[in-house]
């Protein structure tokens, strides 16, 4: 079932750009259409290009926002799941609590 | 059909399955119909025969989930499958036993488990659990048991059991949703809000204002157990709104004013009704909550609710229908 609605409706996740939509829709309850333009302005793309997984792969990798891991193709300098989120809060200008966490403790 | 079976219906005999589902919807919420449009889209999404459909390019949405991760791998793992190889917009972290007042008793392992996660996750993770208010309750809990008093018309005393249940389920919340924040948690979930009734909404209305008070970056999400509150208690009210009695539209409007940052509609489904009837029932007693909305709108669209079959196994011609009808029909910011 999560498959199915994934492949259906879903915007892709680190495939694309569905984490960072969900982002400020979870941490500032901006609906859709207001998320997904923030979005599309923060990282200079056009709005049809958020779900689009062969334009946002390039995207996230220039601005090291983490991608899907590809045995194929290994990418050893891609950054950490750490790394990954501090670049997606400094981009979305979005405190992540896991990152504030990090530097808290003296980790980041 | 909602159970999941497969049946043969020919292209009017599915208009009327439609038309059903919507004249039910009218009749028992007041709410308005489904566009004569609306309802030939769902008749072309319900007509064809493909085994899968999909959203067109473009109009994706965000999904949120009650529970991830796989059985046949550890927690954390299950977390990354979802991510890595289903390609998840976000996570939940859960514990088998899903009610907050069970999770009280082993937070740190769940902390210790959050940290983790977010260690080895790049997309969003959200702890959730349920209020699950009948859990304090007699035998399971102090209270007394307002099912059995109420069966007895001792009103009163129900009542005052659930004031009580109440205390205990909104601290207990507050409690572990303040230890997942602290642990590194992106949000928390309260899924299947208004189970046991008003009180049990009320309970988690309280305790998402509390968490927003102290908390103003976390992520809060809402999913209600059912189209209708029930009123178990008949009398509590949030901010002057009485509880009880509230469909999608009422629902919405609580927790909004609560701080929550999502809302999640659920509506039910008569598995002894067909797939579109039970789908266009569920567009049209929603729709009303979707256009004013201040805050996402994630419709619940899991096993047995949204027109998806109450079925272990959904057929994937039946959640993908649901799926392009929810979202293209209502314009919904999530599922």
């Amino acid at each position: 079932m999560p498959v199915a609605h994934g492949v259906a409706a879903g915007m892709g996740g680190m495939r694309a750009s569905g984490d960072l939509v969900a982002r400020l829709q979870m941490a500032r309850g901006m609906r859709l259409a207001e998320a997904k333009a923030y979005v599309a302005d923060r990282l200079g793309v056009a709005e049809g290009d958020l779900s689009d997984c062969a334009a946002m792969q390039e995207v996230r990798g220039d601005l090291g926002l983490g991608r899907i891991a590809d045995g194929e193709a290994p990418r050893p300098f891609d950054p950490s799941p750490a790394e990954a989120k501090a670049a997606i809060s400094r981009l979305l200008e979005l405190p992540i609590n896991s990152v504030e966490r990090r530097r808290v403790h003296g980790a980041a | 059909m909602a159970d999941g079976s497969l049946i043969e219906l020919t292209r009017s005999e599915i208009r009327t399955e439609l038309e059903g589902g919507v004249d039910e919807a009218v009749r028992r919420a007041k709410v308005d119909p489904l566009a004569a449009d609306e309802l030939d889209h769902l008749l072309a999404i319900f007509a064809s025969p493909a085994r899968f459909t999909a959203v067109d390019i473009g109009d994706e949405v965000m999904l949120s989930f009650d529970g991830t991760g796989a059985a046949q791998f550890d927690r954390i793992a299950g977390l990354l499958l979802y991510e890595q190889c289903l390609a998840s917009d976000s996570l939940e972290l859960f514990h088998q036993d899903y009610s907050y007042k069970a999770v009280k008793t082993l937070v740190p392992h769940e902390q210790a488990a959050m940290k983790e996660a977010q260690e080895r996750l790049t997309i969003p993770v959200h702890y959730g659990a349920q209020p699950d208010l009948g859990r304090y309750s007699e035998p399971d809990g102090p209270c007394r048991n307002w099912s059995t008093l109420l069966p007895e018309l001792r009103i009163d005393e129900a009542r005052t059991a659930q004031e009580e249940a109440m205390e205990l389920a909104t601290a207990d919340m507050v409690h572990v949703a303040e230890a997942l924040w602290e642990a590194g948690a992106d949000g928390v979930n309260f899924d299947t809000a208004g189970a046991a009734g008003d009180a049990d909404l009320l309970a988690t209305l309280r305790a998402v204002e509390t968490l927003r008070s102290r908390h103003p970056d976390m992520g809060i999400m809402v999913g209600m157990a059912a189209e209708r509150v029930l009123g178990t208690h008949g009398e509590l009210e949030f901010h002057g709104m009485r509880v009880a009695g509230r469909w999608p539209a009422g629902q919405q409007e609580l927790v909004q004013q609560a701080g929550a940052t999502i809302y999640g509609p659920a509506v039910n489904v008569n598995t002894g009704r067909s797939l579109a009837w039970n789908t266009s029932r569920a567009l049209t007693l929603v729709k009303p909550c979707v256009a004013g909305a201040r805050i996402p709108v994630h419709m619940n669209v899991g096993m047995g609710v949204g027109g998806v079959p109450m079925a272990m196994v959904p057929p994937v011609d039946a959640v993908s229908r649901v799926s392009k009808a929810t979202v293209e029909v209502l314009r919904l910011d999530g599922l």
